[in-house]
């Protein structure tokens, strides 16, 4: 046996070899191969995440919460969904973290520290409701491509910092101004340095909301690392995708940003609807920018089991995107008949609604607690899958739980 | 005996006990490498190293360390799949031949992955035949409820 074939048959067969408690081979694994099961620390250690987070995705990192974890109505960090593209940057410094402004849409780009948008700046909070764009892809047929979210890529936390549209105003624009685009410090996969994991954005008329803020606290707190330390674009109601963690960059572009993951199909819907499972083309596909009415039932926990004549509270959150949430009503018998739950205004414009109802069942047996939400503009959620789309966004079909009445 | 022949002896003394220790030493150093390398003196065994590992890896069909199905390809799966992301992200989709050869263009195209070569057959055959989509309606049933009573 050659000592050169041995390596590379115990590089073949290396992810093999790591398993089981000992890692015999170890001293024979070449050196610079790092197996994964070697770099796996506890994410839920690591991430200060509930243990009862679901982990979708490892490299890059990706965990969303269960319905149930999400009931607070500030959603506090542990049972707040990660969504990455690449991989998390390491030990950002906060106190030499600079933020450029450029583009070929400024008249003259500027630099500001850390520091200086916190004392330039005026601050602003606000409660901001962020969904993966494809929040509920695992429910699509045919499958789409990407992470099997569920329920649980949406929170909805207190986000602390200036507005975009303050600090674009101190550098200054040129009239041609169509988008802008943020960079930030996550890296690669591949480890290839000339690539960016992603690179999106918003049109000029979402950088420049009020709520659209250059934040650097969550929760009253630092952002903790994983959800952008220590300054990210909050964008709310829209892909979450548009709120870039960890930015060292924001560009105002002439035309619609072309930075990574900005190019269909990516956080792309047909611009026309099509068959479940149709081709589309790029030049078909339009950018998501609001996301659909929606809600979840995040009390009680889905199996519930109660006595016979007891009234049943439950409660949740909608949220419609851009606009606001009209109404929320709850159905027992699978959408026959519909009740109006009580809804409450949201704290600031983007931030979810809650809603509670309290539920009288016939009689005995299984029953399933469907919620459904109407927006300002009369739209509701469906109770089916929406359109079908080449990626699986976009998914705002009711939420329901079981209860069995015994 | 004269002295010149009793140095003779002194010498030859010396290099026996020399060669010795030296040799001593070596055997000794080697014992204690073994020990913290276990498998320093197992060279020839790369055969032990594979069934070892698969065996020891497969519960129920799956291999425990990565979650895949054990079947035909599955060791060129893990060694082309997870260089550069989570093998959570293969086991969690499901797509035809012609999706997943789909996926692997996108990945050449955007994530530097290199040519597959005629590992790309092994690869999609794998994947098409284990991670294949399911027939599904347009709304599950609610499944693997976990019932509990609702305390008041």
């Amino acid at each position: 046996m050659k000592r050169k074939t041995f390596i590379k048959n115990t590089f073949l067969g290396i992810a093999a070899s790591m398993v089981g408690a000992e890692i015999v081979f170890s001293e024979s694994i070449p050196e610079h191969y790092r197996p994964l099961i070697l770099e796996e620390p506890d994410p839920y250690k690591l991430f200060n995440k509930s243990k009862e987070m679901t982990v979708l995705n490892n490299r890059p990192w990706n965990m969303e919460a269960k319905a149930h974890l999400l009931d607070d109505k500030i959603t506090p960090n542990k049972y707040m969904f990660i969504r990455n593209n690449g991989l998390i940057p390491k030990d950002p410094d906060a106190s030499n973290w600079k933020l450029v402004i450029d583009g070929e849409s400024v008249i003259k780009p500027k630099t500001f520290t850390l520091n200086e948008l916190k004392s330039k700046f005026k601050q602003y909070t606000y409660q901001l409701t962020l969904e993966c764009g494809g929040n509920g892809r695992s429910e699509f047929n045919p499958p789409a491509k990407g992470n099997q979210w569920t329920v649980g890529a949406v929170s909805c936390a207190q986000w602390t910092g200036v507005r975009l549209r303050d600090v674009l105003d101190d550098v200054g624009l040129k009239n041609d101004a169509v988008y802008i685009g943020y960079h930030a410090a996550d890296t690669h996969l591949s480890g290839d340095t000339s690539k960016a994991p992603i690179s999106r954005g918003v049109p000029m008329y979402k950088a420049l909301q009020e709520e659209t803020l250059i934040a650097f606290k969550m929760n009253g707190e630092a952002i903790p690392l994983a959800h952008g330390y220590p300054l990210r674009l909050v964008a709310g109601g829209w892909p979450a995708s548009a709120s870039g963690k960890w930015i060292n960059k924001i560009s105002v572009r002439n035309k619609v940003h072309d930075g990574t993951k900005m190019k269909a199909p990516s956080y792309c819907v047909p611009c026309k609807p099509v068959a479940p499972g149709e081709k589309v083309k790029a030049e078909d596909m339009c950018i998501i920018e609001s996301m659909p009415v929606k809600s979840l039932i995040t009390y009680p926990k889905t199996g519930a089991m109660i006595q016979e004549a007891r009234v049943l509270e439950i409660r949740g959150h909608a949220w419609a995107g851009e606009l606001e949430v009209k109404s929320v009503a709850y159905s027992i018998d699978f959408g026959a008949t519909w009740h109006t739950c009580s809804l409450e205004s949201p704290v600031n414009r983007l931030a979810w609604q809650h809603f509670s109802a309290r539920i009288k069942f016939p009689q005995k047996g299984y029953y399933e607690v469907w919620a459904k939400a109407t927006d300002s503009e009369g739209v509701s959620q469906p109770m089916l899958l929406p359109g079908w789309n080449p990626k699986g966004y976009l998914n705002n079909a009711c939420h329901r739980i079981a209860v069995k009445v015994k | 005996m004269d002295s010149k022949e009793f140095r003779n002896k002194i010498r030859r003394i010396y290099a026996a006990l020399f060669a010795f220790f030296g040799l001593l030493l070596l055997v000794s150093g080697v014992l204690v490498y073994a020990v913290l390398n276990p498998s320093f003196l197992k060279f020839e065994n790369t055969d032990y190293v594979e069934t070892e590992a698969i065996n020891n890896g497969i519960e129920n069909g799956i291999h425990t360390e990565t979650g895949f199905i054990y079947d035909e390809g599955m060791q060129t799966v893990i060694t082309s799949c997870t260089s550069c992301h989570s093998a959570k992200l293969v086991t969690q989709n499901r797509a035809t031949k012609e999706g997943w050869i789909g996926i692997i263009r996108w990945m050449q195209d955007t994530q530097n992955l290199w040519d597959l070569g005629e590992n790309e057959a092994v690869i999609v055959n794998y994947l098409a035949k284990n991670y294949a989509p399911e027939a599904r309606g347009r709304r599950d049933n609610l499944e693997a409820v976990e019932w509990y009573d609702l305390v008041e």
